[in-house]
């Protein structure tokens, strides 16, 4: 259990450096101890907030990709290639469009999305025979791509100079971050972190198997619940404030696993940490790579994502 | 300890089971003997509750097993199924150590009193030198042993074991049912085991069952239900019979 304690106080460590290289870099250059006032500004109310929700989105993302693939018993399941981001998108969108700027339609209206596409790919996927990871990825891709046609149509409706914003958030944008953004999403990361930590011995046998969880005692039913409702919460919180970041809930999970193994007890709370650390990372390239121009920080996690989920598929 | 008292499986709308009783007590070591599709798996899923019974029901310590929560149920009845593969690097010991969930709240970490349940099931099921091996690195064989050792590890008294020696070499099925057979004896276990050996089960059980498209074709001791006619009625094979010179016990040797 030593080593344990070890990486988890790396990771906390790791934690603390990221959030504060992510602070102090930016592409206006601004003293963090000593900031002008503009330069308190730029602070306080951009990057700080983006950097914290930056964490917490990370975190989240990671959660739900690390027990979706225990639940779902395959290592390739991840909230951005299942649609469930997308659905989330689409709940965002719809609320947008049809509520305007009523407070929490949009993570509420997220999280519904997400919630409706869990269960449509689930119950796609699933099959006498039981669920295998092409079926399960296949009913993922079909989907996004059907999500992604209605995402499209709704914002052509959109006027042009919203439509740049809007293709932004998609790829998984934090520029527009608030404070409330990051409240919530910071909630949602830490009741994720406690409640699915809690499933987490549960889902160390659903990931043998349904049937060998059920012999040893496990409710199926209510962790199946209790992990796609905590997923959707996640997604939904999480797309709501910084659109579809994608491919953070398949690196991460999988980078933990390559360290600790495959102990859920370790993986689940380990992935909030790293998936925190990874999307600060990423989004900090994000914002200084071209600088002063901005990329979309879904961009930098798809362009490690994609060969690496090629790697796994291939794998597997 | 376990009862099924008359039950019936349906698929859909086929029955699979028919009317099928069984009772078993302490001390007691019971062989499940039928063709494939007899509806052997099938009466042992309804034993653990895995399959709904459409009629009849099944009683544990008393109480119906329907009443029970999974938790209670895991404590008292293990099984070893046909087995699974994970697609998740999972070593043996974190392996045979989930088998101790039932005794566990949430968070649970495994205690001391886990770990050495465990480490017991390891060595029993002749492992020891696996314990850091990861599961999808084993062979068939060792992969069911490590199956096996798990249900040990869970402590409970019911022993469901369906085909627990189907890809083992002979030292390790015998090594099986000596111990299967060792804990009934000593530690008042109660199994029941699906096996196509019926010179296995003739040696080992007390009692054999030949179930037979659904229903129960024959029960008792290995000399009451091993006869020419049964075999022959149930697998259609002809087959000698004789008495093995090294325990007395029923030798069935088939004529090809």
């Amino acid at each position: 259990m030593k080593r344990a304690n070890y990486i988890f106080l790396l990771l906390i460590a790791g934690l603390a450096a990221a959030l504060a290289v992510a602070v102090s870099v930016g592409s206006e250059s601004v003293s963090v101890f000593s900031p002008d006032e503009q330069g308190r500004a730029i602070l306080l109310d951009i990057r700080i907030p983006r950097v914290l929700l930056g964490a917490c989105v990370g975190a989240s993302l990671a959660l739900a990709g690390a027990s979706l693939q225990a639940l779902l018993r395959n290592p390739l399941a991840e909230p951005y290639l299942l649609g469930v981001s997308n659905g989330a998108a689409l709940g965002t969108l719809l609320a947008f469009v049809l509520l305007g700027d009523v407070a929490g339609a949009r993570p509420v209206m997220a999280f519904a999305g997400a919630a409706i596409a869990t269960i449509a790919v689930y119950q796609m996927a699933r099959s006498k025979a039981g669920m295998n990871v092409e079926r399960l990825v296949l009913s993922g891709v079909i989907v996004t791509t059907f999500l992604s046609s209605v995402i499209v149509l709704l914002t052509s409706l959109l006027d042009a100079a919203r439509l740049r914003g809007y293709t932004f958030w998609l790829l998984g944008d934090l520029s527009q971050a608030t404070y409330n953004g990051f409240y919530l999403t910071l909630a949602a990361a830490v009741a994720g972190t406690i409640l699915l930590t809690s499933q987490a011995r549960a889902l160390n046998l659903m990931m043998i198997g349904e049937r060998d969880a059920f012999d040893h005692g496990v409710e199926i039913g209510r962790v199946r619940i209790i992990v796609f409702g905590m997923a959707s919460v996640l997604v939904g919180t999480s797309v709501a404030a910084s659109g579809s970041v994608g491919y953070v809930g398949l690196i991460v999970p999988h980078i933990v696993r390559l360290v600790v193994g495959s102990d859920n007890r370790l993986v689940v709370p380990m992935s909030a940490f790293a998936g925190a650390i990874f999307v600060v990372l990423a989004d900090t390239v994000a914002r200084t790579a071209i600088a002063p121009r901005e990329l979309p920080v879904g961009a930098i996690t798809a362009l490690i994502g994609a060969p690496l989920f090629i790697f796994l598929l291939r794998r597997s | 300890m376990l009862e099924a008292r008359n039950i019936s499986v349906r698929y859909g709308p086929c029955d699979v089971l028919r009317e099928v009783s069984l009772s078993l007590s302490a001390g007691r070591m019971v062989a499940l003997l039928g063709p494939n599709g007899a509806g052997k798996t099938t009466l042992l899923k309804a034993l653990n509750g895995t399959l709904p019974v459409a009629e009849g029901s099944v009683v544990l310590d008393g109480r119906p097993l329907a009443e029970l929560s999974r938790r209670e149920a895991a404590r008292r009845v293990a099984v070893v199924a046909q087995e699974n593969e994970t697609k998740f690097p999972v070593t043996v010991l974190d392996f045979v150590l989930s088998g101790r969930f039932a005794h566990g709240g949430a968070f649970g970490w495994e205690r001391a009193e886990d770990i050495a349940v465990a480490e017991r099931a390891v060595a029993d099921c002749d492992l020891q030198n696996y314990a850091t091996r990861l599961m999808n690195q084993l062979s068939g064989g060792e992969r069911q042993r490590v199956v096996l050792a798990r249900a040990l590890a869970t402590e409970a008294k019911i022993l469901l074991l369906d085909e627990p020696t189907a890809n083992l070499d002979l030292a390790h099925q015998a090594m099986i049912f000596r111990l299967v057979r060792g804990r009934c004896d000593a530690e008042g276990f109660a199994a029941v085991v699906i096996t196509h050996d019926l010179n296995l089960a003739a040696e080992f059980a007390d009692e054999l069952i030949f179930l037979h498209r659904g229903g129960l074709f024959a029960a008792g001791s290995a000399e009451e239900v091993l006869s020419e006619a049964n075999i022959a009625e149930v697998f259609g094979v002809r087959v000698l019979l004789d008495r093995s010179p090294a325990s007395g016990s029923v030798l069935v040797t088939n004529v090809y």
